[in-house]
């Protein structure tokens, strides 16, 4: 293949080598081809596959007998004859394998839980062999310990792979696995003369590990009978060498998110010259889109019931990150953007590979008015604004996960999961004690004086307990990521990445909604705290009205960035692991229901028990000036202060969107670009009848493929648990009156 | 200037007017429709009372979202407001935001023709084809609707016609060729919009303690309201 030259060959530049070499599409989706016959073939194999996963509990089989390594497993094929890409993370299709060095009781857990038993050789292993989650253990402290249990900062990848990293995987098919090695080689050899101190040591190391992942990549590309060593020769070679790659990384690692990058502008650069040279038809081309991305909608992991309670419907975030603006100002959507998201209508909604379009106003109109229109038919894709990541990260970044922008092969996050920032409210109403469980936490905060709560008192009280907080959670996250490096390293993903790399410390906080309109209802109202006979306060009386989030109402909205950036500010004075910067993101994924459980009534109003609102959404029901006025309250969060991302969910009923379904499409897009021109970040767009959504929690069988968007990501309705599912149901539908 | 009575606004109106559109619901109505949905604002009592450019400084934070809209008065009957109405009109167009009036023509022209003439458009409701019959299902016969719709003729200004089907009341055959042949008329009427009756409005009246008059009537199907469609040949 001949590209345009560049820096890109001189030195590992993937960025060089797409500016140089893509092609910006402007026309419309005529092009676009529909499934072959093998395709559709295939795929309904798939599903038959999926249903047998369901009928046998959610998990169609497991393997507890071999750790899953990259070479541990050979060759595993849905059906031979008809995958155009290959590669199953074991031998049998959906079949998960064990990953014991995120940690062996977890394994164990797990597979107690589906009625198996971990072999006697493999436990012996773990006798002598420390995993991740025992090193954590060893040293949390018991303020740490205390702080999981009562749930002020929870989901902390301390039992399970911390994901969010992206390995560049365009680099094996554009350079080949030997050059790779190559440059890993004399990257370290270049250190040779380098005084051997810690940290040298620990690099070094990892690099060693790295090559040798490189190795083993090769070997297990060969058992498919293919060799990688050399760069990828046409589309489809370019898409089985990336997917190898992605292979290697989830035979590996068990991380909550495993998220693929931006890899199809680069694809579309193979496809274009292919389809100038006649070496592939359209239709050949979304036939090997098609498979690859069916590939990528069997990635499985075996979990524990606890994760899968914080994160239900099975996520493996393997997020896709498609267009965007590049820094010479031309848009990067090609064909290939098309494609993929063309997959949706070929293979039907589903939930992963987790597309994203990174969204700008200034984006063809064609295209923007093609994505809204497959959000109104799927409800499967999610947008963030480019034109504020783009300022921070460039124009070759990927979101891990969810809404966690980084650039590909230059940085990576360690995940810190979220802090319950309701919960810290509380803790600073009851003198530091947990309101549940009546264990004092945070000493020093002080008995908060009598009568109604005096919003100057309480705001000190919170600073206060927030200064605790961010100290403690930065602390722990200290633990998990050295601990994660030492016994569980990412070694292929990381030998994609350049040796010198951006860390990040990515902490969350959850509840936010709830704060807002509790220090709003404390400043404008009365609140008063009503106290057991312990003097705990278990609940509060409010006389009179407050605004309230999510209603475009400066008085409120202003409370919301007061206290991000106060918050953001604290947790970027800790001192951190290995450098990383902290940042923080306004996520929950489907935990928010988990973390409202655990923490009593707020001065807003909200009971005990009760579901916090996804993300940054506003808690239910209390938006009551239209959904623009919701999307507005959300965009002014500043973004400055919480570059992990800030996460909104948006549910609509399609009469809602308008009469004809070109209005619909015309309005959504208008509304996507009304949303980011205000600076929003993120946004989940689910369109879907309320009356659907009841049917399928009463009829899962009827829906299989019933995809929707909750706070961070798609998951199939059916796979969420009758909780999570009442709570999107009672979470803000705008319809039409 | 003068003072709104205004009793909400939606932020998001993708279906009255082009495009997406802010909307102010204005409280009054001289009206007493059966099926009306917002009974809540029949009474001119507020829940805001604002002037034109406090509501005006509320739309422009919203001018990302209506660049391909724009902004919609309704209520209640907007026109009883109708100087408001004209002075927030004449903001609009200062920002050259579109702006469109949602009503019933009920209002005499004496009083509504100024801001008739200010709007880019007028969503006029015909509540019923026939007299008489008007006054059974809105307490006020339809004479000045159809002036109002005169009046949009003679001075060219854009029209969409807004009718609810009724069961029994309007959604009748020989009515909806009566008015489908009525309207064929007029050159300014772009657009006709049918309104299949709904019940999503009920719990209102239960909760102002107001009789419910139309407990035994169901929306009308699929069917009933394709075929009114064709009627109107849309």
């Amino acid at each position: 293949m001949k590209f345009i030259d560049g820096d890109w060959q001189k030195e590992i530049n993937l960025r060089d080598f797409i500016v140089k070499n893509y092609t910006p599409y402007d026309g419309d989706s005529s092009f676009l081809e529909g499934p072959t016959e093998k395709t559709t073939t295939l795929w309904s194999k798939v599903l038959e596959l999926l249903k047998e996963e369901r009928v046998r509990g959610g998990i169609y089989e497991i393997d507890e007998k071999n750790i899953s390594t990259i070479t541990s497993h050979g060759e595993g094929y849905i059906d031979k004859e008809l995958e155009e890409i290959v590669g199953l993370q074991t031998d049998v299709p959906l079949k998960r394998s064990i990953m014991p060095f995120g940690g062996i009781r977890m394994v164990e857990a797990s597979l107690k839980a589906y009625n198996k038993e971990l072999p006697e050789n493999i436990s012996e292993i773990f006798k002598y062999r420390k995993t991740h989650n025992d090193g954590v253990f060893d040293v949390y402290t018991e303020a740490m310990k205390t702080a999981r249990r009562t749930g002020i900062i929870t989901g902390l990848p301390d039992a399970y792979g911390r994901g969010r990293i992206i390995g560049d995987y365009r680099r094996v098919p554009l350079y080949g696995v030997d050059r790779l090695i190559e440059e890993k080689q004399n990257a370290k050899n270049s250190r040779d003369f380098d005084p051997m101190y810690g940290d040298t040591v620990r690099d070094l190391e990892e690099i060693a590990e790295q090559i040798k992942s490189l190795f083993e990549l090769k070997e297990m590309a060969l058992y498919y009978g293919f060799d990688i060593s050399q760069p990828a020769k046409n589309t489809k070679e370019a898409f089985q060498w990336l997917y190898f790659a992605y292979l290697a990384a989830i035979k590996e690692q068990n991380g909550a998110a495993m998220s693929l990058g931006r890899v199809s502008t680069f694809l579309d650069i193979y496809s274009e010259y292919d389809l100038k040279n006649n070496v592939f038809t359209e239709k050949e081309i979304q036939e090997i889109v098609d498979h690859f991305v069916m590939k990528l909608r069997m990635v499985r992991f075996l979990r524990t019931p606890a994760y899968d309670e914080l994160f239900s419907g099975d996520p493996t975030w393997v997020t896709e990150s498609i267009a965007g603006i590049g820094l010479d100002g031309r848009h990067m959507v090609t064909k290939m953007s098309y494609r993929f998201l063309h997959t949706l209508v070929n293979l039907g909604a589903a939930p992963e590979p987790n597309l994203t379009v990174l969204w700008s106003s200034k984006l063809p109109e064609t295209f923007r008015n093609f994505c809204s229109e497959i959000s109104i038919k799927t409800s499967s894709i999610q947008y963030e604004n480019d034109e504020l990541m783009r300022n921070k990260f460039g124009d070759d970044y990927g979101i891990a996960c969810c809404v966690s922008a980084m650039k590909i092969g230059k940085q990576m996050q360690f995940f810190g999961a979220r802090a319950n920032f309701a919960k810290a409210l509380l803790y600073a109403i009851n003198d530091g004690y947990d309101e549940k469980n009546g264990e004092k936490l945070c000493e020093g905060v002080g008995k908060i004086s009598d009568g109604p709560l005096k919003f100057d008192e309480v705001m000190e009280k919170f600073d206060y307990v927030c200064e605790w907080l961010t100290k403690l959670y930065i602390n722990t996250l200290n633990i998990i990521h050295y601990m994660h490096d030492k016994y569980c390293y990412e070694r292929v993903q990381m030998a994609l990445h350049d040796e010198e790399i951006i860390r990040t410390s990515a902490c969350g906080i959850s509840g936010l909604s709830v704060v807002v309109d509790s220090l709003s209802a404390i400043k404008y109202a009365k609140v008063t705290p009503l106290r057991d006979e312990n003097g705990f306060v278990y609940d509060f009386k409010i006389e009179g009205d407050f605004p309230k989030f999510g209603n475009n109402d400066p008085q409120v909205d202003d409370l919301a960035t007061m206290l991000v950036e106060r918050f953001m500010k604290r947790l970027s004075r800790r001192r951190t692991y290995r450098n990383s910067i902290p940042t923080m993101s306004i996520l929950t994924i489907t935990s928010n229901v988990v973390y409202g459980k655990v923490t009593g009534a707020t001065p807003d109003g909200r009971k005990s028990g009760e579901p916090f609102a996804p993300g940054a959404n506003p808690m239910h029901g209390r938006d009551t000036n239209g959904c623009i006025a919701s999307m507005l309250s959300v965009a002014k969060i500043p973004y400055d202060s919480a570059e992990d991302g800030i996460s909104y969910t948006f549910s609509v009923i399609p009469d809602a969107l308008g009469k004809s379904e070109s209005e619909k499409v015309e309005n959504l897009t208008s509304l996507l670009d009304g949303y980011t021109l205000e600076n929003g970040h993120h946004i989940n767009v689910n369109v879907i009848n309320k009356e659907t959504l009841i049917d399928a929690m009463n009829h899962p069988e009827k829906y299989p493929q019933l995809t929707i968007r909750v706070s961070g990501y798609a998951v199939n309705f059916i796979k969420l648990t009758k909780e999570q599912q009442l709570d999107v149901i009672h979470r803000t539908f705008h319809t039409v009156m | 200037m003068n003072k709104g009575l205004i009793h909400s606004f939606e932020s998001f109106g993708a279906v009255d007017g082009p495009g997406i559109r802010f909307i102010v619901f204005l409280s009054g109505c001289p009206l007493r429709c059966l099926y009306c949905h917002n009974p809540d604002t029949w009474c001119k009592r507020a829940n805001f009372e604002m002037y034109p450019d406090e509501v005006m400084k509320k739309i422009l934070t919203y001018k990302n979202f209506i660049k391909k809209g724009g902004v919609t008065i309704s209520g209640g009957e907007p026109l009883m407001q109708s100087k408001f109405c004209e002075e927030l009109i004449n903001l609009c167009k200062s920002e050259n935001i579109h702006t469109a009036i949602d009503t019933s023509g009920i209002i005499d022209l004496k009083l509504s023709q100024n801001a008739i003439k200010k709007s880019d458009l007028i969503l006029l409701d015909i509540k019923d084809i026939d007299k008489n019959d008007s006054i059974k299902l809105t307490g006020k016969s339809n004479i000045n609707a159809i002036k109002t719709l005169d009046f949009c003729e003679s001075i060219n200004k854009p029209v969409w016609i807004r009718h609810v089907l009724l069961p029994n009341y309007t959604l009748i055959d020989s009515k909806l060729e009566r008015l489908a042949t009525f309207l064929k008329q007029y050159k300014c009427v772009q657009k006709i919009e049918l309104l299949p009756y709904h019940t999503l409005g009920k719990f209102k009246w239960d909760e102002l303690g107001l009789e419910y008059k139309l407990k035994d009537i169901d929306p009308p199907s699929n069917e009933e309201v394709e075929k009114a469609r064709k009627i109107f040949g849309i």
